[in-house]
Protein backbone atom coordinates (compact mmCIF):
# COMPACT_ATOMS: atom_id res chain seq x y z
CA UNK A 1 0.00 0.00 0.00
CA UNK A 2 1.37 3.38 -1.02
CA UNK A 3 1.99 5.66 1.96
CA UNK A 4 -0.41 8.46 2.79
CA UNK A 5 1.33 11.77 3.41
CA UNK A 6 0.40 14.42 5.95
CA UNK A 7 1.46 18.04 6.26
CA UNK A 8 2.96 19.14 9.58
CA UNK A 9 0.58 20.60 12.17
CA UNK A 10 1.56 24.01 13.53
CA UNK A 11 2.45 23.46 17.18
CA UNK A 12 2.08 26.36 19.61
CA UNK A 13 2.59 26.70 23.38
CA UNK A 14 -1.10 26.04 24.04
CA UNK A 15 -1.17 22.75 22.15
CA UNK A 16 2.40 21.52 22.83
CA UNK A 17 1.28 18.90 25.43
CA UNK A 18 -1.12 17.39 22.90
CA UNK A 19 1.52 17.03 20.22
CA UNK A 20 4.20 15.79 22.62
CA UNK A 21 1.76 13.11 23.77
CA UNK A 22 1.17 12.08 20.14
CA UNK A 23 4.93 11.53 19.81
CA UNK A 24 4.64 9.27 22.89
CA UNK A 25 1.80 7.31 21.28
CA UNK A 26 -1.03 8.90 23.28
CA UNK A 27 -4.12 10.80 22.12
CA UNK A 28 -5.23 13.49 24.56
CA UNK A 29 -8.67 15.08 24.69
CA UNK A 30 -9.90 17.87 26.94
CA UNK A 31 -12.23 17.24 29.88
CA UNK A 32 -13.93 19.89 31.98
CA UNK A 33 -13.60 19.34 35.71
CA UNK A 34 -16.82 21.30 36.24
CA UNK A 35 -19.34 19.84 33.74
CA UNK A 36 -17.29 16.64 33.17
CA UNK A 37 -17.79 16.81 29.38
CA UNK A 38 -15.03 16.01 26.93
CA UNK A 39 -14.12 18.25 24.04
CA UNK A 40 -11.99 18.02 20.91
CA UNK A 41 -9.92 19.74 19.58
CA UNK A 42 -8.47 20.54 23.03
CA UNK A 43 -8.34 24.07 24.46
CA UNK A 44 -7.65 25.58 27.88
CA UNK A 45 -11.32 26.12 28.73
CA UNK A 46 -14.56 24.22 28.23
CA UNK A 47 -16.47 25.07 25.04
CA UNK A 48 -19.58 23.44 26.50
CA UNK A 49 -19.99 25.28 29.83
CA UNK A 50 -17.35 28.00 29.62
CA UNK A 51 -15.51 26.67 32.66
CA UNK A 52 -11.79 27.37 32.81
CA UNK A 53 -10.74 24.26 34.70
CA UNK A 54 -10.03 21.57 32.15
CA UNK A 55 -7.69 18.62 32.20
CA UNK A 56 -5.98 16.53 29.57
CA UNK A 57 -7.18 12.95 29.57
CA UNK A 58 -5.78 10.12 27.52
CA UNK A 59 -8.35 8.71 25.11
CA UNK A 60 -8.89 4.95 25.16
CA UNK A 61 -8.03 4.91 21.49
CA UNK A 62 -11.18 3.15 20.34
CA UNK A 63 -14.15 4.50 18.48
CA UNK A 64 -16.29 4.18 15.41
CA UNK A 65 -16.68 5.86 12.06
CA UNK A 66 -19.22 8.72 12.43
CA UNK A 67 -18.85 9.76 8.79
CA UNK A 68 -16.31 9.27 6.02
CA UNK A 69 -15.57 9.87 2.39
CA UNK A 70 -13.19 8.29 -0.07
CA UNK A 71 -11.25 11.05 -1.80
CA UNK A 72 -11.03 9.56 -5.29
CA UNK A 73 -8.95 12.30 -6.85
CA UNK A 74 -6.05 11.59 -4.49
CA UNK A 75 -3.35 9.07 -5.22
CA UNK A 76 -3.44 6.91 -3.19
CA UNK A 77 -7.14 7.43 -2.40
CA UNK A 78 -7.59 8.88 1.05
CA UNK A 79 -10.39 8.00 3.48
CA UNK A 80 -11.18 11.23 5.31
CA UNK A 81 -13.09 10.39 8.40
CA UNK A 82 -14.88 11.76 11.40
CA UNK A 83 -14.29 9.27 14.17
CA UNK A 84 -16.46 9.24 17.28
CA UNK A 85 -14.19 8.33 20.16
CA UNK A 86 -15.30 6.13 23.06
CA UNK A 87 -15.20 9.37 25.09
CA UNK A 88 -18.08 10.68 22.93
CA UNK A 89 -16.34 13.42 20.94
CA UNK A 90 -15.80 13.36 17.19
CA UNK A 91 -12.55 14.22 15.47
CA UNK A 92 -11.41 14.81 11.91
CA UNK A 93 -8.88 12.19 10.94
CA UNK A 94 -7.87 9.72 8.25
CA UNK A 95 -8.68 6.04 8.25
CA UNK A 96 -5.70 3.98 7.13
CA UNK A 97 -7.05 0.97 5.31
CA UNK A 98 -6.20 -1.27 2.38
CA UNK A 99 -9.93 -1.57 1.63
CA UNK A 100 -11.43 1.92 1.30
CA UNK A 101 -14.54 0.49 -0.34
CA UNK A 102 -15.27 -1.60 2.75
CA UNK A 103 -15.53 1.42 5.08
CA UNK A 104 -18.97 2.03 6.56
CA UNK A 105 -20.44 4.37 9.14
CA UNK A 106 -20.32 2.55 12.48
CA UNK A 107 -17.15 0.61 11.62
CA UNK A 108 -15.14 0.05 14.84
CA UNK A 109 -11.73 1.68 14.60
CA UNK A 110 -8.61 1.90 16.71
CA UNK A 111 -5.98 4.57 17.17
CA UNK A 112 -2.68 4.60 15.32
CA UNK A 113 -0.13 7.29 14.60
CA UNK A 114 1.30 8.52 11.33
CA UNK A 115 4.37 10.64 10.81
CA UNK A 116 3.71 14.03 9.25
CA UNK A 117 6.21 16.05 7.22
CA UNK A 118 9.05 16.93 9.60
CA UNK A 119 8.39 14.00 11.93
CA UNK A 120 5.59 15.16 14.26
CA UNK A 121 3.24 12.22 14.91
CA UNK A 122 -0.42 12.65 14.06
CA UNK A 123 -3.41 10.59 15.28
CA UNK A 124 -4.97 8.45 12.55
CA UNK A 125 -7.20 5.38 12.78
CA UNK A 126 -7.36 1.87 11.39
CA UNK A 127 -10.19 -0.67 11.25
CA UNK A 128 -10.26 -2.42 14.65
CA UNK A 129 -9.27 -6.04 15.15
CA UNK B 1 -36.39 47.13 16.42
CA UNK B 2 -36.49 45.42 13.09
CA UNK B 3 -35.09 46.05 9.61
CA UNK B 4 -38.46 45.02 8.13
CA UNK B 5 -39.22 47.45 5.31
CA UNK B 6 -36.37 49.81 6.27
CA UNK B 7 -34.31 49.22 3.11
CA UNK B 8 -34.70 48.20 -0.53
CA UNK B 9 -32.46 46.49 -3.05
CA UNK B 10 -32.46 49.14 -5.77
CA UNK B 11 -29.75 47.73 -8.03
CA UNK B 12 -28.47 44.26 -8.88
CA UNK B 13 -26.06 43.19 -11.58
CA UNK B 14 -24.24 39.98 -12.45
CA UNK B 15 -21.14 40.10 -14.61
CA UNK B 16 -21.86 38.27 -17.89
CA UNK B 17 -18.38 36.74 -18.11
CA UNK B 18 -17.63 33.30 -16.71
CA UNK B 19 -13.97 33.44 -17.72
CA UNK B 20 -12.09 36.74 -17.51
CA UNK B 21 -8.44 36.17 -18.42
CA UNK B 22 -8.10 39.76 -19.64
CA UNK B 23 -9.55 41.44 -16.54
CA UNK B 24 -7.98 42.26 -13.20
CA UNK B 25 -9.91 41.41 -10.03
CA UNK B 26 -10.19 45.12 -9.19
CA UNK B 27 -11.53 45.85 -12.66
CA UNK B 28 -14.23 43.21 -12.18
CA UNK B 29 -15.21 44.91 -8.90
CA UNK B 30 -15.50 48.19 -10.80
CA UNK B 31 -17.57 46.69 -13.60
CA UNK B 32 -20.07 45.01 -11.29
CA UNK B 33 -20.34 48.16 -9.16
CA UNK B 34 -21.02 50.23 -12.28
CA UNK B 35 -23.52 47.65 -13.50
CA UNK B 36 -25.51 47.66 -10.25
CA UNK B 37 -25.47 51.46 -9.94
CA UNK B 38 -26.59 51.86 -13.58
CA UNK B 39 -29.33 49.33 -12.92
CA UNK B 40 -30.54 51.38 -9.95
CA UNK B 41 -30.22 54.70 -11.75
CA UNK B 42 -27.60 55.94 -9.29
CA UNK B 43 -23.93 56.92 -9.61
CA UNK B 44 -20.69 56.37 -7.71
CA UNK B 45 -21.16 59.87 -6.25
CA UNK B 46 -24.38 58.68 -4.57
CA UNK B 47 -22.63 55.84 -2.70
CA UNK B 48 -21.90 56.60 0.97
CA UNK B 49 -21.68 53.04 2.29
CA UNK B 50 -19.44 50.25 0.97
CA UNK B 51 -19.54 46.55 1.77
CA UNK B 52 -17.07 43.88 0.65
CA UNK B 53 -15.62 40.59 1.87
CA UNK B 54 -12.50 38.47 1.50
CA UNK B 55 -12.62 38.38 -2.30
CA UNK B 56 -11.83 42.11 -2.45
CA UNK B 57 -8.08 42.55 -2.94
CA UNK B 58 -6.11 44.47 -0.34
CA UNK B 59 -6.68 45.18 3.35
CA UNK B 60 -10.40 45.19 4.06
CA UNK B 61 -12.16 47.80 1.92
CA UNK B 62 -9.16 50.13 1.65
CA UNK B 63 -7.97 49.29 -1.84
CA UNK B 64 -11.42 49.01 -3.41
CA UNK B 65 -12.62 52.31 -1.93
CA UNK B 66 -9.44 53.99 -3.17
CA UNK B 67 -9.71 52.38 -6.63
CA UNK B 68 -13.40 53.21 -7.00
CA UNK B 69 -12.87 56.74 -5.63
CA UNK B 70 -15.71 56.51 -3.10
CA UNK B 71 -16.52 59.07 -0.40
CA UNK B 72 -17.96 57.07 2.46
CA UNK B 73 -19.75 57.55 5.75
CA UNK B 74 -20.00 53.84 6.42
CA UNK B 75 -17.93 50.72 5.71
CA UNK B 76 -18.43 47.02 6.54
CA UNK B 77 -16.08 44.17 5.63
CA UNK B 78 -17.94 41.31 7.29
CA UNK B 79 -16.36 38.07 6.09
CA UNK B 80 -18.40 34.88 6.35
CA UNK B 81 -17.22 33.26 3.11
CA UNK B 82 -19.78 32.84 0.36
CA UNK B 83 -22.62 33.93 2.64
CA UNK B 84 -21.02 37.36 3.25
CA UNK B 85 -23.08 39.24 0.66
CA UNK B 86 -26.40 38.24 2.18
CA UNK B 87 -25.10 39.42 5.56
CA UNK B 88 -24.03 42.65 3.84
CA UNK B 89 -27.58 43.31 2.67
CA UNK B 90 -28.80 42.85 6.23
CA UNK B 91 -26.02 45.02 7.65
CA UNK B 92 -26.70 47.67 5.00
CA UNK B 93 -30.35 47.73 6.04
CA UNK B 94 -29.27 48.11 9.69
CA UNK B 95 -26.87 50.92 8.78
CA UNK B 96 -29.52 52.70 6.71
CA UNK B 97 -32.03 52.36 9.55
CA UNK B 98 -29.48 53.85 11.96
CA UNK B 99 -28.79 56.77 9.63
CA UNK B 100 -25.20 55.68 8.93
CA UNK B 101 -25.59 55.66 5.14
CA UNK B 102 -28.18 56.19 2.40
CA UNK B 103 -26.80 54.26 -0.59
CA UNK B 104 -24.88 51.06 0.15
CA UNK B 105 -22.84 49.33 -2.53
CA UNK B 106 -21.96 45.63 -2.12
CA UNK B 107 -19.45 44.06 -4.52
CA UNK B 108 -18.03 40.60 -5.19
CA UNK B 109 -15.56 39.57 -7.89
CA UNK B 110 -12.79 37.08 -8.56
CA UNK B 111 -10.98 35.01 -11.15
CA UNK B 112 -10.53 31.48 -9.75
CA UNK B 113 -11.04 29.94 -13.19
CA UNK B 114 -8.31 31.97 -14.84
CA UNK B 115 -6.06 31.60 -11.83
CA UNK B 116 -6.83 27.86 -11.57
CA UNK B 117 -7.51 28.01 -7.85
CA UNK B 118 -10.13 25.31 -7.58
CA UNK B 119 -11.52 25.63 -4.06
CA UNK B 120 -13.17 22.22 -4.36
CA UNK B 121 -9.66 20.77 -4.24
CA UNK B 122 -8.20 23.14 -1.65
CA UNK B 123 -8.26 23.36 2.10
CA UNK B 124 -10.13 26.64 2.57
CA UNK B 125 -8.21 28.05 5.51
CA UNK B 126 -4.64 27.25 6.38
CA UNK B 127 -3.83 30.00 8.89
CA UNK B 128 -1.67 28.20 11.47
CA UNK B 129 -3.00 30.50 14.20
CA UNK B 130 -6.58 29.35 13.57
CA UNK B 131 -7.03 26.94 16.49
CA UNK B 132 -8.77 24.26 14.41
CA UNK B 133 -6.22 24.19 11.60
CA UNK B 134 -3.49 21.99 13.18
CA UNK B 135 -6.15 19.42 14.09
CA UNK B 136 -7.70 19.22 10.61
CA UNK B 137 -5.56 20.53 7.76
CA UNK B 138 -2.80 17.86 8.00
CA UNK B 139 -5.46 15.31 6.94
CA UNK B 140 -6.16 17.36 3.76
CA UNK B 141 -9.88 17.99 4.27
CA UNK B 142 -10.58 19.57 0.87
CA UNK B 143 -13.98 21.20 0.49
CA UNK B 144 -15.57 18.50 -1.62
CA UNK B 145 -14.53 15.91 0.98
CA UNK B 146 -15.83 17.91 3.93
CA UNK B 147 -19.21 18.37 2.24
CA UNK B 148 -19.15 14.66 1.39
CA UNK B 149 -18.92 13.88 5.13
CA UNK B 150 -22.27 15.67 5.57
CA UNK B 151 -23.82 13.86 2.61
CA UNK B 152 -22.63 10.45 3.79
CA UNK B 153 -24.00 11.00 7.30
CA UNK B 154 -27.28 12.40 5.95
CA UNK B 155 -27.70 9.27 3.82
CA UNK B 156 -26.94 7.08 6.85
CA UNK B 157 -29.36 8.83 9.21
CA UNK B 158 -32.23 9.57 6.84
CA UNK B 159 -31.91 7.21 3.90
CA UNK B 160 -31.22 10.02 1.45
CA UNK B 161 -30.07 8.60 -1.90
CA UNK B 162 -27.57 9.72 -4.56
CA UNK B 163 -30.49 9.87 -7.00
CA UNK B 164 -32.34 12.35 -4.77
CA UNK B 165 -29.25 14.56 -4.55
CA UNK B 166 -28.91 14.32 -8.33
CA UNK B 167 -32.40 15.83 -8.77
CA UNK B 168 -31.00 19.11 -7.42
CA UNK B 169 -28.46 19.25 -10.25
CA UNK B 170 -31.11 18.19 -12.75
CA UNK B 171 -33.36 21.09 -11.69
CA UNK B 172 -30.49 23.57 -11.90
CA UNK B 173 -29.59 22.32 -15.37
CA UNK B 174 -33.16 22.75 -16.60
CA UNK B 175 -32.97 26.39 -15.53
CA UNK B 176 -29.46 26.98 -16.91
CA UNK B 177 -30.63 25.79 -20.33
CA UNK B 178 -32.50 29.11 -20.61
CA UNK B 179 -29.58 31.28 -19.45
CA UNK B 180 -27.29 32.30 -22.33
CA UNK B 181 -24.55 33.26 -19.83
CA UNK B 182 -24.59 29.97 -17.89
CA UNK B 183 -21.34 28.02 -17.87
CA UNK B 184 -23.13 24.65 -18.20
CA UNK B 185 -26.22 24.85 -20.40
CA UNK B 186 -26.90 21.20 -21.12
CA UNK B 187 -29.84 19.58 -19.39
CA UNK B 188 -28.65 16.57 -17.41
CA UNK B 189 -30.51 13.55 -16.07
CA UNK B 190 -30.29 11.78 -12.73
CA UNK B 191 -28.38 9.04 -14.55
CA UNK B 192 -25.89 11.61 -15.91
CA UNK B 193 -25.18 12.83 -12.39
CA UNK B 194 -24.74 9.46 -10.72
CA UNK B 195 -22.63 8.11 -13.57
CA UNK B 196 -20.27 11.11 -13.53
CA UNK B 197 -16.91 10.40 -11.88
CA UNK B 198 -16.91 10.09 -8.09
CA UNK B 199 -15.02 12.98 -6.50
CA UNK B 200 -15.51 12.18 -2.83
CA UNK B 201 -18.08 9.49 -1.98
CA UNK B 202 -21.03 10.02 -2.22
CA UNK B 203 -20.51 13.23 -4.24
CA UNK B 204 -19.94 12.95 -7.98
CA UNK B 205 -18.45 15.52 -10.28
CA UNK B 206 -21.94 16.74 -11.21
CA UNK B 207 -22.86 17.16 -7.54
CA UNK B 208 -20.32 20.02 -7.46
CA UNK B 209 -20.70 23.65 -8.51
CA UNK B 210 -18.82 25.30 -11.36
CA UNK B 211 -15.63 27.32 -10.92
CA UNK B 212 -16.06 30.71 -12.61
CA UNK B 213 -14.54 34.15 -12.93
CA UNK B 214 -16.78 37.18 -12.69
CA UNK B 215 -18.83 38.70 -9.94
CA UNK B 216 -21.86 40.72 -9.02
CA UNK B 217 -22.99 43.74 -7.07
CA UNK B 218 -26.00 45.09 -5.20
CA UNK B 219 -27.20 48.55 -4.26
CA UNK B 220 -29.22 48.85 -1.06
CA UNK B 221 -30.93 52.12 -0.21
CA UNK B 222 -33.44 53.79 2.06
CA UNK B 223 -37.17 53.72 1.17
CA UNK B 224 -37.39 57.40 0.16
CA UNK B 225 -34.57 56.99 -2.37
CA UNK B 226 -35.88 53.65 -3.67
CA UNK B 227 -39.27 55.25 -4.27
CA UNK B 228 -37.64 58.05 -6.31
CA UNK B 229 -36.07 55.53 -8.71
CA UNK B 230 -37.72 53.96 -11.73
CA UNK B 231 -36.94 50.27 -11.10
CA UNK B 232 -39.39 47.78 -9.54
CA UNK B 233 -38.93 47.86 -5.79
CA UNK B 234 -37.58 44.91 -3.77
CA UNK B 235 -38.01 45.37 -0.05
CA UNK B 236 -35.85 43.74 2.63
CA UNK B 237 -38.33 42.05 4.99
CA UNK B 238 -36.11 40.04 7.30
CA UNK B 239 -32.64 38.64 7.84
CA UNK B 240 -30.75 36.24 10.03
CA UNK B 241 -27.20 35.02 10.35
CA UNK B 242 -25.20 32.53 12.35
CA UNK B 243 -22.04 30.46 12.39
CA UNK B 244 -22.23 26.69 12.56
CA UNK B 245 -19.30 24.99 14.27
CA UNK B 246 -17.93 21.81 15.82
CA UNK B 247 -19.32 22.32 19.32
CA UNK B 248 -16.27 20.77 20.92
CA UNK B 249 -16.64 17.67 18.77
CA UNK B 250 -20.35 17.10 19.42
CA UNK B 251 -21.98 18.83 16.44
CA UNK B 252 -24.58 17.10 14.27
CA UNK B 253 -23.16 17.49 10.75
CA UNK B 254 -26.53 16.92 9.08
CA UNK B 255 -27.75 20.35 10.24
CA UNK B 256 -26.56 23.76 8.98
CA UNK B 257 -26.60 27.12 10.72
CA UNK B 258 -29.56 27.96 8.46
CA UNK B 259 -31.53 26.28 11.26
CA UNK B 260 -30.72 29.44 13.26
CA UNK B 261 -30.53 32.13 10.56
CA UNK B 262 -33.61 30.89 8.69
CA UNK B 263 -36.19 31.00 11.49
CA UNK B 264 -34.76 34.37 12.62
CA UNK B 265 -35.26 35.81 9.12
CA UNK B 266 -38.76 34.37 8.73
CA UNK B 267 -39.75 35.68 12.16
CA UNK B 268 -38.53 39.18 11.37
CA UNK B 269 -40.30 39.12 8.01
CA UNK B 270 -43.51 37.79 9.54
CA UNK B 271 -43.89 35.10 6.88
CA UNK B 272 -43.57 31.32 6.72
CA UNK B 273 -41.74 28.99 4.31
CA UNK B 274 -45.12 28.04 2.82
CA UNK B 275 -45.55 31.68 1.71
CA UNK B 276 -42.36 31.69 -0.38
CA UNK B 277 -42.72 31.91 -4.17
CA UNK B 278 -39.03 31.59 -5.08
CA UNK B 279 -36.06 30.11 -3.21
CA UNK B 280 -32.45 31.11 -3.88
CA UNK B 281 -30.44 28.40 -2.13
CA UNK B 282 -26.65 28.31 -1.88
CA UNK B 283 -25.52 25.42 -4.05
CA UNK B 284 -21.81 24.76 -3.72
CA UNK B 285 -22.78 21.09 -3.77
CA UNK B 286 -26.13 19.34 -4.11
CA UNK B 287 -26.07 18.34 -0.43
CA UNK B 288 -25.72 22.01 0.55
CA UNK B 289 -29.14 22.72 -0.99
CA UNK B 290 -30.84 19.73 0.56
CA UNK B 291 -29.71 20.51 4.10
CA UNK B 292 -30.64 24.20 3.83
CA UNK B 293 -34.13 23.38 2.54
CA UNK B 294 -34.69 21.25 5.63
CA UNK B 295 -33.19 23.79 8.00
CA UNK B 296 -35.15 26.69 6.50
CA UNK B 297 -38.31 24.73 7.20
CA UNK B 298 -39.44 23.78 3.69
CA UNK B 299 -39.69 20.18 4.88
CA UNK B 300 -38.99 18.16 8.01
CA UNK B 301 -35.41 17.30 8.92
CA UNK B 302 -34.41 14.21 6.99
CA UNK B 303 -37.17 14.59 4.38
CA UNK B 304 -35.10 16.76 2.03
CA UNK B 305 -34.39 13.87 -0.32
CA UNK B 306 -38.07 13.22 -0.98
CA UNK B 307 -38.73 16.97 -1.19
CA UNK B 308 -36.21 17.67 -3.99
CA UNK B 309 -36.97 14.55 -6.04
CA UNK B 310 -39.05 14.33 -9.20
CA UNK B 311 -38.48 17.91 -10.33
CA UNK B 312 -39.96 19.63 -7.28
CA UNK B 313 -37.38 22.45 -7.61
CA UNK B 314 -37.95 23.03 -11.35
CA UNK B 315 -39.75 26.25 -12.22
CA UNK B 316 -43.15 25.55 -13.75
CA UNK B 317 -42.98 21.90 -12.69
CA UNK B 318 -42.44 21.66 -8.95
CA UNK B 319 -43.73 23.35 -5.80
CA UNK B 320 -40.58 25.32 -4.98
CA UNK B 321 -38.75 26.87 -7.94
CA UNK B 322 -35.11 27.38 -6.97
CA UNK B 323 -32.00 28.94 -8.55
CA UNK B 324 -33.68 29.77 -11.85
CA UNK B 325 -30.46 31.20 -13.30
CA UNK B 326 -28.93 27.71 -13.07
CA UNK B 327 -27.32 28.52 -9.71
CA UNK B 328 -23.78 27.73 -8.75
CA UNK B 329 -24.30 24.17 -9.91
CA UNK B 330 -24.64 25.20 -13.57
CA UNK B 331 -24.55 28.97 -14.09
CA UNK B 332 -22.03 30.85 -12.01
CA UNK B 333 -20.11 30.63 -8.72
CA UNK B 334 -17.89 33.70 -9.09
CA UNK B 335 -14.83 33.88 -6.84
CA UNK B 336 -15.93 30.52 -5.39
CA UNK B 337 -18.59 32.46 -3.49
CA UNK B 338 -22.20 31.93 -4.47
CA UNK B 339 -24.08 34.27 -2.11
CA UNK B 340 -24.12 37.32 -4.37
CA UNK B 341 -25.65 35.54 -7.35
CA UNK B 342 -28.35 34.06 -5.09
CA UNK B 343 -29.54 37.55 -4.19
CA UNK B 344 -29.27 38.82 -7.78
CA UNK B 345 -31.52 36.09 -9.21
CA UNK B 346 -34.00 36.60 -6.34
CA UNK B 347 -34.16 40.28 -7.29
CA UNK B 348 -34.71 39.35 -10.96
CA UNK B 349 -37.56 37.03 -9.99
CA UNK B 350 -39.23 39.61 -7.75
CA UNK B 351 -38.95 42.24 -10.50
CA UNK B 352 -40.40 39.80 -13.03
CA UNK B 353 -37.16 40.00 -15.01
CA UNK B 354 -35.94 36.40 -14.88
CA UNK B 355 -35.63 34.49 -18.14
CA UNK B 356 -39.28 34.15 -19.29
CA UNK B 357 -39.10 30.35 -19.43
CA UNK B 358 -38.25 30.19 -15.71
CA UNK B 359 -40.01 33.31 -14.38
CA UNK B 360 -42.26 32.42 -11.45
CA UNK B 361 -45.71 33.90 -12.15
CA UNK B 362 -46.62 36.75 -9.80
CA UNK B 363 -43.44 36.24 -7.77
CA UNK B 364 -43.99 38.27 -4.60
CA UNK B 365 -41.89 36.71 -1.85
CA UNK B 366 -38.41 35.18 -2.03
CA UNK B 367 -35.92 33.67 0.37
CA UNK B 368 -32.19 33.83 -0.30
CA UNK B 369 -29.99 31.50 1.73
CA UNK B 370 -26.21 31.58 1.79
CA UNK B 371 -23.60 29.25 3.28
CA UNK B 372 -19.93 30.13 3.54
CA UNK B 373 -17.12 27.72 4.36
CA UNK B 374 -16.98 24.00 5.03
CA UNK B 375 -20.36 22.71 6.16
CA UNK B 376 -19.13 19.81 8.30
CA UNK B 377 -16.77 21.98 10.35
CA UNK B 378 -17.25 25.77 10.50
CA UNK B 379 -19.61 27.67 8.21
CA UNK B 380 -21.47 30.93 8.03
CA UNK B 381 -25.17 31.01 7.22
CA UNK B 382 -27.13 34.09 6.22
CA UNK B 383 -30.80 34.25 5.24
CA UNK B 384 -32.73 37.09 3.61
CA UNK B 385 -36.45 37.43 3.02
CA UNK B 386 -37.25 39.79 0.16
CA UNK B 387 -40.62 41.09 -1.06
CA UNK B 388 -41.75 42.77 -4.25
CA UNK B 389 -43.60 45.95 -3.37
Amino acid sequence: MEMLTFSAPAVNPETRPFWDACNDGKLLVGRCTTCRKHHYYPRPFCPHCGGDKVEWVEAEGTGQVYSYTVMRRFEPVRVLCMVELAEGVRMMTVLRTAEPDAVRIGLPVSLAFAESAGGQKLPVFEPAG
Amino acid sequence: MSIRGKAYIAGAWEHPLRKAPDHSVAQLHYEVAKGALDDAGLTFADVDGFFCAGDAPGLGAHSMVDYLGLDLRHVDTTETGGSSYLAHVSHAAQAIMAGKCDVALVTLAGRPRSERTDIRAAAPIEDPDAPDVPFEVPYQPVLSAVYALCAMRHMYEYGTTPEQLAWIKVAASHHAAHNPHAMLRDRVTVEDVISSPMVADPLHRLDCCVVTDGGGALVVTRPEIAKSLSRPRVKVLGAGESIGHRRGGTADITTTAAAISGPAAFAEAGVRPADIDYAAIYDSFTITVLMQLEDLGFCEKGRGGAFVADGNLISGVGRLPFNTDGGGLCNNHPANRGGMTKVIEAVRQLRGEANPAVQVPDCRLAVASGIGGPLATRHGSATLILERE
